[in-house]
């Protein structure tokens, strides 16, 4: 399996703490990645760090074979990376229309028939297609911002915390939409909610003070209780 | 009734100057964070600059043109020279920016000299029309008309246009606009300059209605577009267009019933705005 993001010995510091430690991570085409981790670990920080948001210090990251450490975010994000941060990031005074199209950077007919697939995928977006992206709910937020990522011919999604501060209904819905998104591009997914992660990953990598602790296939993962209980505290 | 006209159209002739100031400065602390106070002095430099033109050609459209061009110049340098370094760095950014409108105020006195310079409308803009029986100049319906068609072209700009939707993203969440695969930096470029074109605009339409020009113009209007900002909203167009009227007929009625407290008026106004509601009367809460 070919992978698409290799992520080795990432150093990353915020002002003049040592957040990442050791972030290795080697996610394959064509499957969901999993970053597990307690809260502070340093999950957010990997993706931002992957994305240019929060330069790492040291390591090294490689897209498709090429290095894109040091590069500028806009630069990183036109190679075809979709970022959905932890906050959702939808821009509260624009409309849903306007936060679409300023994701859009080719509006070809492949670009066009994306829409229409996000679209179906999320119908909310349509009913609020005019409405400002502050007056969404939590869940509207998190698919436009999901939609705003995977419009553009990206071939890696980096989605933080789907489920965060969203209703159990809600989240199931974001999670069919990666399933369905899955189908067609590549998606690192940041998750507290193990049960959701554990239903769409494919790989995982637990992350425990800014260091990867541990990678398996999700599967194996699963039914390791200890490794389970150890990580995230949970026995499940 | 006449009278109340009458500073009903001085007011709003002001207020249009202000809000050309005070849009690009609204613009540029909305979306860089950045306390320009070397603004006042562009709008300077741009009335200078079409002073110059046209006292040497008497065409005051082409006088128009290059202190706009040369706003924009000096703006697109200034960022790029010495703004770029200091983003989220708001005490050297006032120092810097205010070194730049002392050296900027300089330069004119300099090359122009220090003394007033009449500035006369054209003459296709002399002379006065009657409104509701009152005479009223010609210059002053101008300026409002050309302010309005500003106010319109810079709104559609911001709402139509992608480069606006990005300009009023990039207000909110820079650093998520870069993560859609959009240079900031070059769009924080562009709007500074566009900020500087606006005003230094603004300082060559200002020139005939004030009839004269100093070396130190920018400063009081550099006030009130920070009064504007304030009260407005920061990097919100209709707080800012609204805030420059407000001022604009504030200082104006004030200037006319109670002078010695014109200027303070305004001040009180921005004072009561920030203790009641800090983000501006327009602005979003952050």
């Amino acid at each position: 399996m070919k992978t698409l993001l290799q992520v080795d010995n990432l150093q990353t510091f915020i002002g003049q703490y040592h957040i990442l430690q050791g972030v290795n991570l080697d996610v394959k085409e064509g499957r969901v990645t999993v970053i597990l981790g307690r809260n502070g670990a340093g999950k957010t920080t990997t993706l931002r760090s992957i994305m240019g948001l929060t330069p790492p210090r040291e390591g090294s990251i490689t897209y498709e074979g090429e290095s894109i450490h040091g590069q500028s975010t806009h630069v990183i994000a036109k190679k075809g990376i979709g970022y959905v941060p932890e906050d959702q990031g939808v821009f509260a005074d624009l409309t849903v229309e306007e936060n679409m199209k300023i994701a859009v950077r080719k509006a070809d007919d492949a670009t066009r028939e994306r829409q229409e697939l996000l679209l179906e995928l999320f119908p909310d977006l349509k009913i609020a297609w005019k409405r400002k992206g502050g007056n969404l709910s939590g869940g509207q937020k998190q698919m436009l911002s999901i939609a705003r990522a995977f419009v553009n011919d990206n071939r890696l999604l980096l989605i933080d915390e789907p489920s965060k501060g969203l209703a159990p209904i809600v989240v199931e819905k974001v999670m069919e939409a990666i399933l369905e998104l899955k189908k067609r591009t590549t998606i690192v997914l940041v998750e507290q909610n193990f049960l959701m992660a554990s239903g769409i990953g494919d790989d995982v990598f637990i992350i425990d003070d800014g260091r990867t602790v541990h990678q398996d296939t999700m599967e194996a993962f699963k039914s390791n209780d200890e490794l389970k209980k150890k990580y995230l505290g949970v026995g499940i | 009734m006449a009278l109340f006209l009458s500073l009903l159209l001085n007011g709003l002739a002001l207020g249009m100057l202000i809000f050309l100031i005070a849009v690009g400065l609204s613009l540029i602390f909305g979306l860089m964070g950045v306390l320009n106070f070397a603004h006042g002095a562009i709008f300077a430099w741009g009335a200078y600059v079409g002073w110059m033109v046209y006292t040497s050609t008497g065409s005051f459209l082409l006088a128009i043109l290059a202190g706009t061009a040369a706003g924009f110049v000096i703006g697109w340098v200034m960022e790029r020279v010495f703004i770029r370094a200091f983003y989220g760095n708001h005490v050297a950014q006032i120092l810097l920016t205010l070194g730049l409108m002392i050296v900027m105020t300089e330069g004119i006195k300099a090359i122009w000299g220090p003394n007033i310079l009449g500035f006369d409308p054209p003459t296709w803009l002399q002379g006065t029309v009657p409104i509701l029986g009152e005479l009223f100049p010609i210059y002053r319906i101008f300026v409002i008309g050309v302010g309005l068609l500003v106010l319109i072209g810079v709104h559609l700009l911001l709402t139509r246009t992608k480069y606006g939707i990005i300009i009023r993203a990039g207000v909110q969440d820079p650093e998520m606009v870069q993560a859609l695969g959009i240079n900031v930096k070059q769009v924080f470029s562009l709007v500074f300059a566009f900020g500087a074109a606006l005003a230094s605009f603004g300082a060559v339409v200002a020139g005939p209605m004030f009839g004269s020009i100093v070396p130190e113009i920018g400063m009081t209007h550099q006030l009130n577009a920070f009064i504007v900002v304030v009260i407005g909203g920061t990097g919100n167009f209709i707080g800012a267009a609204v805030g420059a009227l407000l001022v604009g007929l504030t200082q104006t009625f004030m200037a006319y019933y109670l002078p010695e407290a014109a200027v303070a008026v305004n001040v009180a106004l921005m004072a009561l705005v920030l203790i009641l509601r800090p983000q501006g009367l327009f602005g979003a809460r952050r």
